[in-house]
């Protein structure tokens, strides 16, 4: 038998469950205590397409350095599931912690030697406590909470502070849960005392921290952002962006007054309805968005062509999920990069912005809407289901009072009145951006005609070769004042000089953080650029050729973000060394860092 | 032809409207459609529409898909923005653009393989939620660009002008538009201009969505013996259940109809409908006698046309979403973002 894991403030507990039992608010409530101490933690829901039944996780990684990832490895388990009991038990790190419901005796076949097993009789408690079915179902999870308090040594006033807040506005129910909560904890308190060598102890770690899922920050980022049209189709795990939006508005943007709507939501027929209400609206003046996942990008391929050759403003929110085809609704990917860079038939080429965190999700939302405007073409938010669906402990949402929105180019009535020349696709500033007008603007001037079809510079429907090239030179010009504005590159020294550099994006980002740091421990060096937008700017291209090899890490299986690379910057593949992650779990920093490891030990070997 | 410019000569002497207007202002671009396309003259009615309810032509927006249809509001208000967007999508594009500005008029204007076939369900939506446009069908059962394929309102037994016969049901976009709750339904033929100008105004001035189904034959491919769309049929087989005049709010009401013949419908906006009864028992505000009526028609080979359904006292999607009245395109950042101080109350509320 191994030594027991003794570790404080740096572990990994997962909770195995079945979905739809109740234990997400339970399992919620634990990763709350943790940071009601002051710990960091990161957690990531792990979830079935299903709403009862089925397998689902929760994992919670008690970090006091910080890491926000997932750092992969169990110390931790709380294994509530039948079903996933053989698998849950082997996943967990020797040495580790086996916390389950022992009113059944279990075979030791069922056990693992290298394990400190912690049994809890959570159904003869609860049968014992409580008479109705559902109580006796639902007590059970904030049961193991409490033992799992004692167990860490949280303190019960930090556990019933927290349920007061979770059960704020039905406040009946604190009393019940906290004398479950309590008959867990006394429990643990009696038998089971000294059981576990994994402590949360207090910290001052999490500060004026946050703690918010990406999908709503973003909405509120929307909110920020002047969005008033959302038209959206519900998919996992897009629809909580909508909702949350939704949820916003009805506080934010209500007349107190008329008490009328300031912001116009519509559940479309579906993604091409969705996409088709954003243009019409964007093309209309209102700053629309729609957010879906990669079906729904599927689907409004041939809208997205539209606004790009017809220059329409469209925010879309692409909160990636495990592809191709249905896939895996409920996991995580970075499988649609390609997909949205080149969208629609023809040649194209869209703006993306991949946000890190919720953080960046709030950010990337309100600038959105100015980008779109500004360069009249869609706008993609790559966000995926990890930064989307599950809470993330970021900074506090800032927002500047003296920022402005960037309305683009719209020219005026006053303006067309005093005879400024109006040509809905002319080049006059040199950028590539012309000037658009809007609907109802004026009783003579300024009307154009929209359409799909190829046109000119006064946007008359024209087949001439010359006039479509010359369009399709300005668009590709446009492109290029848009790198200028896109959210540039983060770029990282490593702390020795290094030929090694390495890529990512996205989510991707926090596991990233804490590879790179178990890396320079191996005294492995890299430099880092953290990829934000789409088109590159020319510091992308820089920091590879400063570079012999590049890794490029990325949750996806065929290196889509690499390819993109190789394709607009011209890059030989050779430098660069693929590092890919897609079973549809979040990338973990255990994988990162072994991945890169292994890889980069022989060459750096081979030229010594 | 496109390249061809339009002379901006006018008569001096043509009339004006209110607004001071002539009839040229409210035309477009010269169309690129064949001699003789019914669509032209739909094009003619809606100017004409237009020019007598004194209409500022930039306050309208003219949306279509794609096809001979979606291509005809270019030829008409050329001081109107217009949008041509993707194959059977024009109510999508519409609605969001009816959201960000409620303020305008939109005229939507689509055609069978448009509206029946590819964007169905798109047509079908837009009429459930009671957006404030008039949708007008230019409906010749055949794709003529692509030179003279069936399309879904075919009728069953037609001929096409290759000589191959529709085996498939025809979809009929007025029976559908009823079901789904329309609040102004009529059928038109491009070939009866007194008919179907009134129509047009009627629908304009109509508070919700406005569904006109207009058969507009099609001159090149489905204008042949064996066509059910075709001028000859359409004019032996029409059946008008009443004959419509609009009289805007401004204008007196002349009751001098004997009694029983012609019945008066207030709209929304005030302006009133006068419709003279040719099928005496037809009541237009009896949706399921409607729908009755056009199946028991239609099944004895007849077109129905005229004002088919009105609700008159209706609500639009934005007294469903209750939004402001000011148009949300015109919402300043004031209107719309909370500030930096309501952020810091929303980020104590993520605080565990």
């Amino acid at each position: 038998m191994p030594q027991p894991i003794e570790a404080t403030n740096d572990f990994v507990v997962k909770f195995a469950n079945v979905n739809g039992s109740g234990s997400a608010s339970a399992n919620e409530l634990f990763a709350k205590c943790v940071l009601l101490k002051g710990v960091p933690v990161a957690t990531r829901n792990i979830f079935p397409s299903n709403i009862q039944g089925l397998p689902t996780w929760y994992e919670v990684r008690v970090s006091a350095a910080g890491w926000l990832g997932r750092r992969g490895g169990v110390d931790l388990m709380v294994a509530m599931n039948p079903q996933t009991w053989d698998k849950d038990v082997a996943s967990i790190d020797a040495g580790g912690y086996l916390v389950y419901d022992s009113t059944k005796p279990l075979p030791a076949s069922k056990f693992r030697e290298d394990l400190s097993v912690i049994g809890i009789p959570l159904t003869e408690i609860c049968n014992r406590t409580y008479t109705d079915a559902r109580q006796r179902q639902l007590f059970k999870n904030i049961l193991y909470v409490g033992g799992l308090a004692s167990l860490l040594g949280i303190e019960p006033a930090i556990v019933e502070g927290a349920i007061a807040a979770q059960f704020k506005g039905k406040d009946k129910l604190i009393a019940p849960n906290v004398q479950a909560f309590r008959l867990g904890y006394d429990y643990a308190e009696l038998h089971l005392a000294g059981a576990c060598a994994l402590k949360v102890a207090s910290a001052d770690g999490v500060g004026d921290r946050i703690f918010i899922a990406g999908n709503d920050a973003a909405a509120l980022g929307c909110v920020y952002g002047g969005a008033t049209v959302a038209a959206w189709y519900p998919i996992t795990p897009s629809t909580s962006l909508a909702e949350a939006f939704s949820a916003h508005c009805r506080k934010l943007r209500v007349d107190p007054e008329t008490k009328q709507n300031k912001f116009a939501i519509v559940q479309a027929e579906d993604e091409i309805a969705a996409i088709g209400m954003v243009i019409g609206a964007s093309w209309n003046g209102a700053r629309a968005f729609t957010a879906t996942s990669g079906p729904g990008i599927s689907l409004m391929q041939e809208f997205f062509g539209l606004a790009y050759f017809a220059e329409i403003p469209a925010v879309i929110f692409d909160i990636q999920r495990g592809s191709p085809s249905t896939g895996m609704p409920t996991r995580t990917q970075q499988s649609d990069v390609l997909l949205c860079a080149y969208a629609s038939h023809g040649d194209t080429k869209h703006v993306l912005i991949f946000p890190k965190d919720p953080g960046e999700a709030f950010e990337f939302a309100a600038l959105s809407f100015d980008l779109a405007e500004r360069l009249q073409t869609p706008i993609f938010v790559m966000s995926d289901l990890d930064i989307g669906m599950n809470d993330w402990l970021c900074a506090p949402l800032a927002w500047d009072d003296s920022r402005r929105y960037d309305r683009g180019k719209i020219m005026t009535a006053e303006e067309l009145e005093a005879g400024k020349s109006f040509g809905r696709y002319l080049d006059v500033d040199g950028d590539a951006i012309p000037y658009r007008t809007l609907p109802g603007v004026h009783p003579t001037k300024g009307a154009y005609f929209t359409r799909g079809s190829s046109h000119d510079r006064f946007a008359k429907y024209s087949e001439e070769g010359a006039v479509y090239v010359d369009n399709m030179q300005r668009l590709l010009r446009k492109l290029e004042t848009a790198k200028t504005m896109v959210p540039q590159p983060v770029r990282l020294p490593a702390k020795r000089a290094t030929r090694f550099g390495a890529i990512y994006y996205g989510s991707t980002s926090v596991a990233m953080d804490e590879a790179l740091a178990s890396l320079e421990a191996q005294d492995l060096h890299l430099d880092t650029l953290r990829i934000r937008a789409f088109p590159f700017s020319e510091e992308v291209s820089a920091f590879v050729d400063a570079h012999d090899q590049i890794f490029v890490v990325e949750q996806n299986r065929d290196a889509q973000m690499q390819k993109l690379l190789v394709n607009e910057c011209a890059i030989d593949p050779a430098r660069f060394i693929s590092i890919l992650h897609y079973d549809g779990t979040p990338i973990t920093a255990r994988f990162i860092t072994g991945a890169i490891a292994e890889r980069m030990k022989p060459l750096l070997s081979r030229a010594a | 032809m496109t390249y061809i410019v339009k002379p901006k000569l006018r008569h001096p002497g043509l009339p004006t409207n209110k607004l001071g207007f002539t009839h040229r202002d409210y035309e477009g671009s010269i169309s690129t459609l064949c001699a003789g396309c019914g669509h032209d003259s739909i094009s003619a009615a809606l100017i004409q529409a237009c020019f007598e309810l004194d209409i500022e032509p930039h306050r309208v927006a003219k949306m279509s898909g794609i096809g001979c249809s979606s291509k005809t509001p270019d030829y008409l208000l050329g001081n109107s923005h217009g949008f041509n967007s993707v194959h059977g999508r024009m109510p999508s594009v519409l609605t969001g653009a009816n959201l960000a500005n409620r303020d305008l008029i939109y005229l939507g204007v689509s055609g069978d393989g448009d509206s029946a076939s590819i964007g169905l369900g798109q047509f079908a939506h837009c009429v459930r939620r009671g957006i404030n446009m008039v949708y007008i069908c230019e409906n010749n059962g055949v794709y003529g660009l692509t030179k003279g394929q069936f399309s879904a309102t075919a009728d069953r037994g037609s001929k096409s002008k290759a000589g191959g016969l529709n085996m498939d049901s025809a979809i009929d976009l007025v029976s559908l538009a009823l079901i789904l709750g329309a609040t102004f339904v009529a059928r038109s033929f491009s070939g009866d201009r007194r008919q179907l100008v009134p129509i047009i105004k009627a629908a304009i001035s109509h508070k919700g969505g406005a569904v006109i189904d207009v058969i507009s034959p099609c001159v090149q491919f489905n204008n042949h013996a064996g066509s059910t769309k075709s001028f000859d049929f359409v004019r032996e087989h029409n059946e008008a259940v009443n004959r419509l005049d609009l009289i805007t709010p401004r204008e007196a009401i002349a009751v001098d109809y004997a009694p029983g013949t012609v019945e008066t419908v207030t709209q929304h906006d005030g302006s009133v409908l006068k419709l003279a009864k040719l099928h005496e028992d037809y009541d237009p505000r009896d949706r399921i006698a409607a729908m009755k009526y056009l199946q028991e028609r239609h099944a004895a080979g007849e077109i129905v046309t005229g004002l088919l359904y009105l609700e008159a006292e209706t609500e639009d999607i934005h007294a469903h979403l209750n939004t402001v009245a000011t148009p949300l395109n015109q919402l300043q950042e004031s209107d719309l973002c909370p500030g930096a101080s309501a952020l810091e109350k929303i980020n104590d509320s993520y605080r565990a």
